[in-house]
Formats: C-alpha cells, sequence, structure tokens
C-alpha cells in the first residue's frame, strides 16, 4: 500500500467518524472561519480563553471536509487545551503532521493544516497583527 | 456504440507512443484518468518538438537567415493548420495564445472592457468554467454590465427555455461552455450561438474540453469566437487557441502591446500588424505551435469521429458502471451523444480528496475537487467531486481498476 492508506490509520478515520469537540461555542474570546480553497473546505475555529487572557481553555471546531482536515481540527481541539496563545503561533507544520502521527503525501498537507492556520489567523487577529475576514491555506 | 467501434481504434498500438502509460508506482502501472485537465503526448509530438530545437529553432518573423525562415514559415503554418482542423477561413482567424483562459481574457479585456456598459448582459451557463465566470465577471464589474447564468437542470442540461428568456436585445455575448468540463455535458451551441445572432450579440465558445475528442466546425457553429488549449488534446502545455471571425479581430484592439505586432512605430503612436499577428506580441509560444501541429496531424490520422466513438464508449461504460454501484452520486447526463469523455461522481460517505487519496495508492490517477467549477458545485450541494476523464488511450479494464478500488475506501471509512 503507498503513502495514502498510511494516512487513513485509525486514530485518523475515528477523529473523522467521532470528531472530537465539535461545534461552536457559546462565549468564545476570538472565532475564524478559513477555506482550503483547492478543495473547497472550510472550518470555523472558537477558542476561549482563560482569565489570564493567554491559557487556552476551551476549543471547538465546526466544518465540513476531508478526513484529514477533520481529524487534523479534532485533535488539534484537545492538543491546544492548557497551551498559551504564544504556543499556538509558534506551532508549524511539522507539529502538526507529529500530532497526527501518520505520513501525510505532499498534496494533502494543505488538508492537514488547516484547522492550525484558521486557529493561528484567528489569534492574530484577536491580537491585532491581523486584519482579514477570512483567511486561506492558499498562501501557504 | 459497438465494441467494433472500440477496436476500430486500436488503443494497443496507440499505447506503444506514449512510454508514460508504462510508468509504475510501488509495481503498478499507471492508470491515468486525469485527461480533461491535460492528456499525455505521444512521441510523434514530442519528437516534433525536439527536431524542431534539435533543427530548426530561431526567432519568427522578422529574421532573414535560414534558420529564421524555417521557423517562421513552421510557425505559420501552424495557424493554417488548426484553421483548417476547426474550419475557419485561414490563419487570420487563428491567435495564439498561452490557453484557453488566456483566449477568454484577451476578448474580455480587448471587446469586453471597450464595449461593454451599464445595461449591457452577459450571458454566461451555471456549468462555466472559472476561466470565462471570474473573467466576465470581474469585466461586468469595470463595466457595469449585468452577468446571467443559463440554468443547468436536474439532468445536468441546460434549461433552453430559461436561455431563451435570458437572452434578450440587451444580451451583448453569450459565452458557453461547448462540453461542459464537470458534468460532461455537450452543450448545443450551435443553438446558443443562433439565440445570441437572434439578438445582435455575439457567442464565444470554450471548446477546452471539445477540440481534443470529437469533430468541431466553427463555421458550422457559426461562433464568433471559439477557444482551446493544446494541452488537452495530445499537444504541449503553453499554447492556446482563439478562433475568431475575421471581421470582428479586425476591428478589435490588441489586448497585449509589444514587438512583433506592429505595422509602424514612431515616438509619438504605433499602428497594427496583419492578422493575426496583432494579437502574438513578443517571442510567442513556437516550438509548441509544433508540437500542437504535429497533435493534430496525429489525431487526425486516428479520425476524430473514432476518437468521438471510443470517448462515448468509455464515458457509457464508467456511467454504467459506477451507476450499478449504488452507493456512488454521478453528476451530469448518462452516457450517450450529450456526454463527453468524462464522468463526475461521488462515493456516499468519503469526501472526494480521501477517494482520490485511496484511488491513488492503486495508481489511479484522478482529479478530486471543485474543477474550476465552484458554483456548479455549490449548486449541486456538494463541496467537491471526483472525476474520471477518458483519452484514446484508455481501455475498460483502467476504468474497472477505479471500481474495484473503490472497496478499499468503503472498507476503510464504513
Amino acid at each position: 500500500m503507498g503513502l495514502g492508506s498510511d494516512m487513513y490509520r485509525q486514530q485518523i478515520l475515528d477523529h473523522y467518524k467521532n470528531p472530537r469537540n465539535y461545534g461552536e461555542l457559546e462565549d468564545p474570546t476570538f472565532t475564524h472561519i478559513g477555506e482550503n480553497p483547492m478543495c473547497g473546505d472550510e472550518i470555523r475555529m472558537d477558542v476561549k480563553l482563560d482569565d489570564d487572557e493567554e491559557t487556552i481553555e476551551q476549543v471547538a471546531f465546526s466544518g465540513d471536509g476531508c478526513a484529514i482536515s477533520q481529524a487534523s481540527a479534532s485533535m488539534l481541539s484537545g492538543e491546544l487545551r492548557g497551551k498559551t496563545v504564544d504556543e499556538l503561533l509558534e506551532m508549524d507544520r511539522d507539529d502538526v503532521i507529529d500530532m497526527l502521527g501518520v505520513d501525510i503525501s505532499p498534496m494533502r498537507v494543505k488538508c492537514a493544516v488547516l484547522a492550525e492556520k484558521v486557529a493561528q489567523d484567528g489569534a492574530e487577529i484577536y491580537q491585532g497583527d491581523l486584519d482579514v475576514e477570512k483567511t486561506t491555506t492558499e498562501d501557504d | 456504440m459497438s465494441q467494433q467501434n472500440l477496436e476500430s481504434l486500436d488503443v494497443e498500438a496507440i499505447r506503444e507512443e506514449f512510454p508514460i502509460l508504462e510508468r509504475e508506482f510501488d509495481g503498478q502501472q499507471v492508470v491515468y484518468l486525469d485527461n480533461a485537465a491535460t492528456t499525455q503526448t505521444p512521441d510523434p509530438v514530442v519528437d516534433a518538438m525536439s527536431d524542431y530545437y534539435r533543427e530548426s529553432n530561431a526567432n519568427v518573423h522578422r529574421g532573414i537567415h535560414h534558420l529564421s525562415q524555417e521557423a517562421s514559415i513552421a510557425y505559420e503554418e501552424a495557424h493554417d493548420r488548426v484553421a483548417e482542423f476547426i474550419g475557419a477561413d485561414g490563419r487570420e482567424e487563428i491567435v495564439f495564445t498561452k490557453n484557453t483562459t488566456e483566449s477568454e481574457n484577451l476578448i474580455a479585456y480587448s471587446w469586453g472592457l471597450n464595449e461593454l456598459g451599464p445595461g449591457d448582459e452577459i450571458v454566461l451557463t451555471e456549468m462555466e468554467h472559472h476561466a470565462s465566470l471570474v473573467t466576465w465577471q470581474q469585466i461586468a464589474k469595470r463595466t457595469g454590465a449585468n452577468v446571467e447564468y443559463i440554468r443547468v437542470d436536474e439532468t445536468g442540461r441546460l434549461d433552453m427555455d430559461h436561455a431563451r428568456d435570458l437572452i434578450g436585445d440587451d444580451t451583448a455575448l453569450v459565452s458557453a461552455v461547448h462540453v461542459s468540463n464537470t458534468l460532461g455535458t455537450v452543450n448545443p451551441v450551435g443553438e446558443l450561438t443562433a439565440l445570441a445572432h437572434e439578438h445582435g450579440a455575439l457567442s464565444f465558445i470554450d471548446g477546452a474540453q471539445a477540440v481534443p475528442n470529437r469533430p468541431v466546425d466553427v463555421s458550422e457553429i457559426d461562433a464568433d469566437f471559439y477557444a482551446f488549449s493544446g494541452h488537452k488534446m495530445a499537444g504541449p502545455t503553453g499554447i492556446g487557441v482563439l478562433y475568431g471571425k475575421q471581421s470582428l479581430l479586425e476591428e478589435l484592439e490588441p489586448y497585449l502591446y509589444g514587438g512583433g505586432m506592429i505595422r509602424k512605430v514612431t515616438f509619438e503612436d504605433s499602428t497594427w500588424g496583419e492578422l493575426p499577428w496583432k494579437f502574438e506580441p513578443g517571442t510567442p509560444p513556437i516550438a509548441e505551435a509544433v508540437g500542437l501541429h504535429a497533435a493534430i496531424d496525429w489525431l487526425e490520422d486516428l479520425g476524430m469521429e473514432r476518437v468521438q466513438a471510443h470517448e462515448e464508449e468509455l464515458a457509457a461504460y464508467a456511467y454504467d458502471q459506477l451507476a450499478a454501484e449504488g452507493d456512488v452520486e454521478i453528476y451530469g447526463p448518462e452516457g450517450g451523444a450529450d456526454r463527453g469523455g468524462l464522468v463526475s461522481f461521488n462515493l456516499d460517505g468519503v469526501h472526494a480528496h480521501d477517494l482520490t487519496s485511496i484511488l491513488n495508492d492503486h495508481t489511479v490517477a484522478v482529479r478530486a475537487g471543485d474543477h474550476c467549477t465552484q458554483p456548479l458545485h455549490d449548486k449541486l450541494g456538494v463541496p467537491a467531486s471526483t472525476r474520471a476523464s477518458f483519452y484514446v488511450y484508455n481501455t475498460r479494464e483502467e476504468i474497472d481498476k477505479l471500481i474495484d478500488a473503490l472497496d478499499d475506501a468503503r472498507a476503510l471509512f464504513a
């Protein structure tokens, strides 16, 4: 079997079929929507910060997409809890791929990093470093 | 179509001219079903281009030396060959561009920006490729013109009653795809053109998915403009064609300016050269024109009727096989004379990108996404689809491999 099937290990499929933290938060500190224009997948990330305005207390995601982008969002939503906004901003694609624990074929990397990119863009907009309504993974 | 017809195209012999089809990944031979994106290039076309570079390469038009003469003649004759192939009156009506998209943009900038204004209507179809949809949207924004879309009905065909309602005296242009790159629908472009002409409008036909796989006669369609790309018809990338009626092209302003297109230049002003050169400034795609010429020779040797019959046979077979699966949704008309050689579909419960990754494990090359028809996918209610598209070298056995591989996707996502 080639790279493709290796991507669809049990953990990925489990997160895809039973996504964690799926939905919207009632009172998010920031919310952002982004898309992967290659496939039209769109993800919304809601992030709620602790009273210290630094630590991520809760994350939720919503949207439709392929197994890789949905599983990545599901896993990331758990992974981010307890991290600081700066730690979120420091994450890169290797961190996401490590988190997924599978080889991602080059053409699917954008699917894998969509949720991370949307959360980071949301954080940057929250911090006043980015000024857009909607971002995409196109410029990665 | 009978099996006899399929065999009358000697697929085995054809495949020998495409070494790329022998390539293996992980020990499995590639099954190339992404022909609507780009077709593979047969040896005679590759040879024609490499011979050109090895033996005749020079810049065109202005050279007096032997090599430039040879290159110029080859480049100009490629225009004649294209004209003959699609039923145009001569090289004056054939402009070489980079691709279909640039052909669309040439008319959009050269005619649209200059001629359109508030109150004018541009009539497109809901199955337009972004090449025309995005382009005319932007021209409409700049000129104040409106864009209207002819509806696609539930069978994947154009609603021609709606077309008759939409196309009226305010219509300045009707632009339609000849064959849809997503639904496979073969549109009644002659009828659309006649409707446009009844109301004094022009017609632009996007033939990117038609010229490669069926006989096309622009004079029979009576289209004012017609566009297609070399790389989807066994030719090279980097060359596209814009056909335009000579009387119209003569009136149009150039879209790009520069050398090679002028009659006379002073420090104050310039006048334009003859057709088609006034639309081809700068060094043009010379080797690509030679390649396109060779591709047309190669296709005509096969016979465009037989190419069409082969495509229809494979599309009908793929349609029937996929429809028999029960958990597959197929978009566009059933197989037959009004479907080109492609089938877009979704497997229930599996995103098109995941399915395409799994098919790739079986070295089956198909495309997933919105195929540059995002509004059409919105209308279909799906973010993406998987598209299998066929060409002269494809076989039923290759379609069977695609069908067999669906089981893997089902097993993973059940």
